[in-house]
């Protein structure tokens, strides 16, 4: 398997707070990685950072051979690096086709609102809101409005996608729709790396997990490997479960 | 010899500095309203000096005491009665506003005083000490002091008594100010008030040192604008460093290329500033 | 072409007509009328479409004013300094605009204001190319009588609002209007989808300077004396949003509504209130801002021209 993202030893700091520490990490065409960890973990960051929301401040980040690390965050969207927002950013008075036909014009050099529109009406028919192309996108319903965030990220033509969050606040009939959609990216090939809190919804899709906790990854791995690590039990449990559990197993 | 006079000088007029920003600083911070009127509450509080001086031989001095509850009341009463109905629009909307206020205030001024420049001056003057071998106006000297001690009245307010830590609090964090029961239109008034009223104390003390007129009040105004970038917002402690390092940034400007060009000077350190470092010396980041 | 357009683009072919029924005195107002159009079309631009709060358009309508000026004063033809002013204005302001336009809300605001004050005082100190706070004398071009001339600098400013107009309409018109909708909407969605956040804004700047540029050029040539004061004057900041808050932010239409409604006011103001001209301007933006929010589409429950639709 060919690589196309590559983070070597990526730090972030805010201040004081050290919010990603020595991380590296690699993640290969095709591949499906499942993002966790305690809130706080550095997961989101660990996106902006990538994306050059908030570039690292040591480290360099490579995506598609090319050294990303402080490439502006329009560029490396142009480049097929796209994401989703935890709390979801649509441009809100626009329609919701003109919110998909944003991404997809600005995202290929040389689009035309024309083209950016026609295909915006079938990435909306992908995540099923063509009945709601002609409305408000501040006016949809949470569950649409976070299908609208990840049509937008579709509209980009992404080699990798990074969802994050994606079912939070779903119900489960919601989550259960936009899991299949996630299958359904994966099937086309779509390199994805999704921060989810739904351990259901990440062994149900993901290949691979990564753990983040206090800003430091401490695994890496299959999924039953993964969630049977003594680290990741500590990190979420803390000290006393893991080492119960540690003595029962 | 040169550099101890542009540094007492500097130091005496930062605290001025500071003292006609702090005001303007702590609406800004507190309502998130850049209030264009704070320079004309500054002339107001000239003419006040002025015409209390002219009329009944009051001292500047004593004038403190009247301007400070009186513009504490007007600035209330603005806030409560205008500003607060649009407490919540964007910038565009509370900018064009203040400057619509500011407009009336001074042209009424213009109308009353008429816009040629008054003086206030003492008699008998109080002469002048020389420090460290420069040469000091004594009425310029005692203006200082009590701009430093209307500044630290200030930081007193917002450290010990109970309303002053309700502004902070605002300032710091408005839904949570309102979930601890903090009263914030209650507060948005007082904390307006009393930029009103050291904006009024501060033209007082001006009336000692500078001509008087209603056009001088952009100029007031324009020096809160360079005192809070540089000093960063909202802290009594920011206002005083920009305060001084305006008046140093003026004094060496004159004395290296001509005072005409100090002006210039500060406000393209303005704008390198806020480009640059838009929290100021001593603000915290992440405040809007 | 939306509707609204189309009725601005037919607003502004009436007002051509205006030589033939008014004497000096409405030929005047007429080039008043179109300068307060093109200010407000112009500020629209950055401060409608891509929603920055620019209070910067007295700086450049001064700067226009000078390089216009100054060109003139030199000799160059009317025919080159306009443009030149235009253009010039259009790279100042692009380029300041790279590095402002990272600001925003209050920072912004205060920035741009800033501008005036360093350009004024720019001007004030180039004594020898400016003639400093003395101000600028603009020789006449030969002198064709008061009516002529009055005309000929009517139809020049009218024709600088036409190239505005045309211009601010194709750009709401094109991916240039849409991406500066999605900042206004938007400004890290906008990024994250691909736009080029920092340029678009640039030219949004550069744009809302261009043709103010331009008209203090015009300005220059018309009043043939021009003064720092004079030009640099912060109201020419306030007076466009005011309009724009008038007629409805962001549709071309509606902020030339504004202006003309604007103008209306003012000349009622002057008219009786001399003295005390700039507090009842004052009491009226008080006024409107605080019970016409929306501007005159506030008066009804419909709207007469929407906002503009990016289509």
């Amino acid at each position: 398997m060919s690589e196309i993202l590559q983070l070597q030893s990526v730090s972030r700091r805010f201040g004081g707070l050290q919010a990603l520490r020595d991380v590296s990490l690699t993640v290969n065409k095709g591949e499906v990685i499942g993002l966790i960890g305690p809130n706080g973990a550095g997961k989101t960051t660990l996106v902006n950072v990538v994306t050059a929301v908030t570039p690292a401040t040591a480290g360099t980040v490579k995506f598609d051979g090319q050294d990303i690390t402080r490439v502006k965050t329009y560029r490396s969207a142009r480049l097929g690096l796209s994401r989703t927002f935890q709390i979801v950013q649509p441009f809100a008075q626009f329609s919701a086709l003109d919110n998909v036909a944003a991404a997809a014009l600005f995202s290929q050099p040389g689009e035309s609102l024309k083209a950016a529109r026609e295909e915006a009406r079938r990435h909306l028919a992908f995540v099923g809101l063509e009945a709601q192309s002609g409305q408000q996108a501040a006016t949809l319903t949470l569950a649409m409005r976070k299908r609208l965030e990840l049509a937008k990220a579709l509209a980009m033509r992404p080699k990798l996608l990074f969802l994050d969050e994606v079912n939070a606040g779903l119900n489960s009939a919601e989550v259960e729709r936009a899991t299949a959609l996630i299958h359904q990216l994966a099937a086309d090939g779509i390199t994805i790396v999704m921060i989810e809190h739904l351990m259901k919804v990440v062994l149900n899709v993901c290949s691979r997990i990564v753990v983040l906790h206090n800003g430091q990854l401490i695994a890496d791995g299959q999924p039953r490997d993964v969630m049977t690590n003594p680290a990741v039990i500590e990190a979420y449990l803390g000290q006393q479960y893991a080492q119960r559990i540690g003595a029962h197993g | 010899m040169l550099a101890a006079q542009i540094l007492i000088n500097a130091l005496v007029l930062g605290c001025l500095y500071a003292c006609i920003a702090i005001g303007f600083s702590l609406v800004w911070g507190v309502l998130n309203v850049i209030n264009l009127i704070h320079g004309s509450f500054i002339v107001l509080g000239a003419y006040l000096a002025w015409g209390l001086y002219q009329s009944l031989h009051i001292s500047p001095w004593y004038s403190l005491a009247v301007a400070a509850p009186l513009f504490f009341v007007f600035g209330y009463v603005i806030q409560r009665l205008i500003l607060n109905r649009v407490i919540t629009a964007p910038v565009l909307v509370t900018l064009t506003l203040t400057f619509g206020l500011d407009l009336i205030l001074n042209n009424a001024m213009i109308y009353y005083f008429k816009a040629d420049y008054r003086k206030l001056t003492l008699t008998p003057p109080m002469g002048s000490v020389s420090i460290f071998d420069v040469v000091v106006p004594v009425d310029r000297l005692i203006a200082t002091v009590a701009a430093l001690a209307l500044t630290f009245v200030l930081y007193l307010i917002l450290r010990r008594l109970r309303v002053g830590r309700a502004i902070v609090a605002v300032r710091l964090d408005r839904d949570a100010a309102i979930l601890m029961g903090v009263k914030v239109n209650s507060i948005y008034a007082i904390a307006f008030g009393l930029g009103a009223a050291l904006a009024g104390c501060a033209g007082v003390l001006m009336a000692l040192i500078f001509p008087i007129s209603p056009l001088t009040s952009t100029a007031y105004l324009g020096k809160a604008f360079v005192v809070c970038v540089l000093g960063g917002l909202g802290s009594v402690s920011g206002a005083l460093a920009g305060g001084i390092l305006l008046a140093l940034i003026e004094g060496v400007g004159s004395a290296m290329i001509g005072p005409a060009h100090a002006t210039t000077l500060s406000f393209v350190l303005l704008i390198v500033f806020l480009i640059l470092r838009p929290q100021g010396l001593l603000g915290r980041k992440g405040f809007e | 072409m939306t509707r609204a357009n189309l009725i601005l683009l037919a607003l502004i072919a009436c007002i051509a007509a205006l030589p033939l029924f008014g004497g000096a005195y409405t030929l005047r107002l007429g080039t008043i009328a179109c300068m307060y159009a093109i200010m407000a079309l112009s500020w629209n631009v950055v401060g409608g479409f891509a929603g920055y709060p620019s209070f910067a358009t007295a700086a450049f309508f001064g700067l226009g004013a000078y390089i216009g000026g100054v060109l003139l004063a030199r000799g160059m033809p009317l025919a080159a300094a306009i443009p030149i002013a235009g253009v010039g204005s259009f790279l100042v302001a692009g380029l300041l605009g790279a590095a402002l336009l990272r600001l925003r809300g209050h920072y912004f605001a205060i920035a741009s204001l800033s501008l005036i004050e360093v350009f004024r005082e720019l001007v004030n100190n180039a004594t020898d190319l400016t003639g400093g706070g003395m101000g600028l004398n603009i020789p006449l071009a030969a002198s064709a009588g008061v009516m002529a001339d009055a005309t000929f600098f009517f139809y020049l400013m009218w024709g600088v609002l036409l190239v505005t107009a045309v211009a601010v309409i194709a750009v709401s018109m094109s991916k240039l209007g849409f991406g500066m909708s999605c900042i206004m909407q938007n400004e890290t969605a906008a990024n994250m989808v691909g736009l080029n956040t920092t340029l678009y804004k640039s030219i949004a700047f550069g744009l809302s300077a261009c043709f103010v540029g331009a008209a203090g050029g015009v300005y220059a040539a018309w009043v043939h004396y021009i003064d720092p004061s004079d030009v640099f004057d912060i109201l020419y900041s306030v007076k466009p949003i005011v309009m724009a808050l008038i007629g409805g932010l962001g549709s071309p239409l509606g902020v030339t509504i504004g202006a003309f409604v604007y103008l209306g006011l003012e000349e009622v103001v002057w008219r009786n209130y001399i003295q005390i001209h700039s507090g009842v301007l004052g009491v009226l933006i008080v006024l409107l801002l605080l019970f016409l929010p929306h501007g005159l589409t506030s008066l009804r429950g419909w709207r007469l021209w929407g906002r503009a639709k990016n289509v």
